[in-house]
């Protein structure tokens, strides 16, 4: 059985038209990053049968439509979970008449995923017996989520769950996000327009624009493309960048990571071990380049690499560089007159000065 | 006072409400879904019955439901009676004057419930009919009570269908409005008084009764 998710689909909605054709592998959290109006909410719609689509979704093997054939499975029969950015819990039940709902109608499905094990996993036992209105933003979207399990989905499709709540629910939430696919191991699609959340849960994201898709592939190979950071927003670009912890070193409390035979260091973190791979967001506006390794400098971390890429637009004072080290790439925001007298070019060796780093995920 | 005619009364709103709530139902669910076409038709002939003066309602009820028409032919054929000066024909007549009462009020309550809950109720693999009994119903039951009283309120008032299809027969189509007016035309005005100022009351508590339920119940379904 092929497992995984083959879509080709178009979306026709008044003038904007969704054209999606991607195979995605059926396993781990597939990041759907666009800015607002670029069709991922209507991807993730097609997807469970809300929006009509024209094409094929074929779902682990298991066709949910095929409009050639005339195929097209109603929504309550494809096993999608579907988490809206409103939770849209049943405001005439309670909390536990709302996971009774799914539980009831899953039927014996796998995964097995028990009321129980739902309520444990997402701390809910306190809130079981509270009515829907008297919960806040942060538990709804908590019920919903569980709710949605208790559905026993093969595919877990999450709309801007977090779009609704303020920083300190996203924080309260984004860890149960995180244990659905390591605790339950459902494949997740989850659609967001901040770049933060897909860098932190997506192990590959698709990103779209204008309802079509501009780039797919692994989650730091695809954030750190300039045309994608681009749809970020200035304030936003930053990389992310897989490392491996080499070595903790307990006089100066700091941390050494490997990143492509480059080394970086980061003020101590004990808890990962030595060997284990660590993300880490590096935010364009902390790296400087430059041509000559310099010496006599505060900053620590000083990588060398190629200018991969260099993008300077004239209408503004800025100028971006992507810089490869040891395969990754760090971007860095420059000003156009440095770029220029430093006579920068695509290919030519420099040292990246990377002057804060922090821990992704 | 009449018990009789009070009796009849009664009878014929309640059946004419249960009647309207299975009609109206799937028929104000329709207009609330569909993208149809022909919606804006099928809303504007609901609510005919609330702009067109009653006997002419009545007039064409007469024309149809006579036993020499078709319908009314039919009927004679199989239950042995008329539709016309009975009872049956009484139930029919207060359906469609009756209609637009159960349906806006439905129209309107599934309207506010909207695809969120129903989406939501799908991707719980709720089949639709699943969905409408357990979301749709519970999530619009005010709508059910005011449709189901302002029902019931309005074919208790019906009087000019009535004396078009119904006559005066007691027992059989001698509502309590039918009786007022005979006791106005007989010059029997303390036997009109007293039942118009029942009439009077029962319509006050019954509206009392549906905006005090509105302020009680939010949205709240039980």
């Amino acid at each position: 059985m092929p497992s995984d998710l083959d879509i080709d689909l178009s979306v026709a909605l008044g003038d904007f038209r969704l054209d999606v054709a991607e195979r995605l592998p059926f396993a781990g959290i597939t990041g759907v990053f666009g800015p607002s109006a670029s069709g991922k909410s209507t991807l993730l719609r097609a997807l469970a049968g809300f929006e009509s689509a024209r094409g094929h979704i074929v779902v682990a093997g298991e066709t949910w439509l095929d409009t050639a054939r005339r195929i097209a499975v109603p929504p309550f029969r494809r096993r999608v979970g579907f988490l809206f950015q409103d939770a849209r819990l049943f405001a005439h039940l309670d909390v536990a008449g709302n996971l009774g709902y799914a539980a009831r109608r899953a039927g014996d499905a796998d995964p097995a995923i028990s009321f129980d094990d739902v309520v444990g996993a997402f701390d809910l036992e306190p809130l079981l017996r509270r009515s829907v209105d008297a919960l806040s933003g942060g538990e709804r979207q908590r019920v919903a989520l569980a709710r949605t399990l208790l559905t026993r989905p093969t595919l877990l499709l999450l709309d801007e769950p977090l779009a609704a709540l303020d920083l300190y629910r996203k924080a309260e939430i984004l860890p149960y996000l995180e244990s659905v696919s390591s605790r339950f191991h459902i494949p997740t699609l989850y659609v967001s327009h901040a770049i933060e959340e897909v860098g932190r849960l997506a192990d590959r994201t698709l990103v779209l624009t204008d309802g079509r898709v501009r780039a797919f592939g692994p989650t730091p190979a695809v954030l750190e493309r300039l045309d994608v950071q681009s749809i970020a927003g200035p304030l936003e670009a930053s990389v992310v960048i897989e490392a491996r912890v080499t070595g903790h070193d307990t006089g100066y409390r700091l941390t050494r990571l490997d990143v492509g035979g480059e080394t970086i260091s980061l003020p101590d973190v004990a808890h990962l071990d030595i060997g284990a791979t660590a993300r880490l967001r590096v935010r364009a506006r902390d790296v400087a380049v430059a041509t000559a390794r310099p010496s006599a400098l505060s900053i620590r971390n000083v990588l060398e690499g190629i200018v991969a890429e260099l993008v300077a637009d004239p209408d503004s004072p800025f100028a971006e560089v992507l810089v490869e080290v040891g395969g990754q790439h760090l971007r860095a925001r420059i000003t156009r007159a440095a770029a220029d007298e430093l006579a920068l070019e695509e290919g030519q060796r420099v040292y990246a000065l990377v002057k804060s780093v922090s821990l992704d995920g | 006072m009449e018990p009789g005619a009070i009796g009849l009364t009664l009878h014929l709103a309640a059946v004419t409400t249960l009647v309207l709530l299975l009609l109206g139902t799937p028929l104000a669910w329709w207009l609330a879904t569909t993208r149809s076409v022909l919606r804006p038709a099928v809303e504007a002939l609901t609510a005919l019955p609330l702009v067109l003066p009653p006997t002419v309602l009545g007039f064409y009820l007469l024309i149809l439901l006579n036993p020499t028409a078709p319908i009314g032919a039919f009927w004679v054929e199989v239950t042995g009676t008329t539709l016309t000066f009975s009872f049956a024909g009484l139930v029919v007549g207060s359906v469609i004057y009756s209609l637009p009462f159960m349906v806006q009020p439905l129209h309107g309550a599934f309207a506010a419930v909207g695809r969120g809950p129903l989406e939501a109720a799908a991707s719980l693999r709720a089949r639709p009919l699943d969905a409408f009994f357990t979301v749709a119903v519970p999530l619009s039951v005010r709508g059910f009570v005011t449709a189901c009283v302002l029902t019931f309120a309005h074919t208790v008032g019906e009087f000019g269908v009535v004396l078009m299809i119904g006559g005066n027969i007691p027992g059989e189509t001698r509502v309590v409005s039918i009786a007022i007016y005979e006791h106005v035309e007989t010059l029997r005005y303390a036997d009109a008084h007293l039942l118009s100022a029942a009439l009077l009351g029962f319509s006050f508590l019954v509206l009392l009764a549906v905006y005090g339920m509105n302020r009680r119940f939010p949205v709240r379904a039980f």
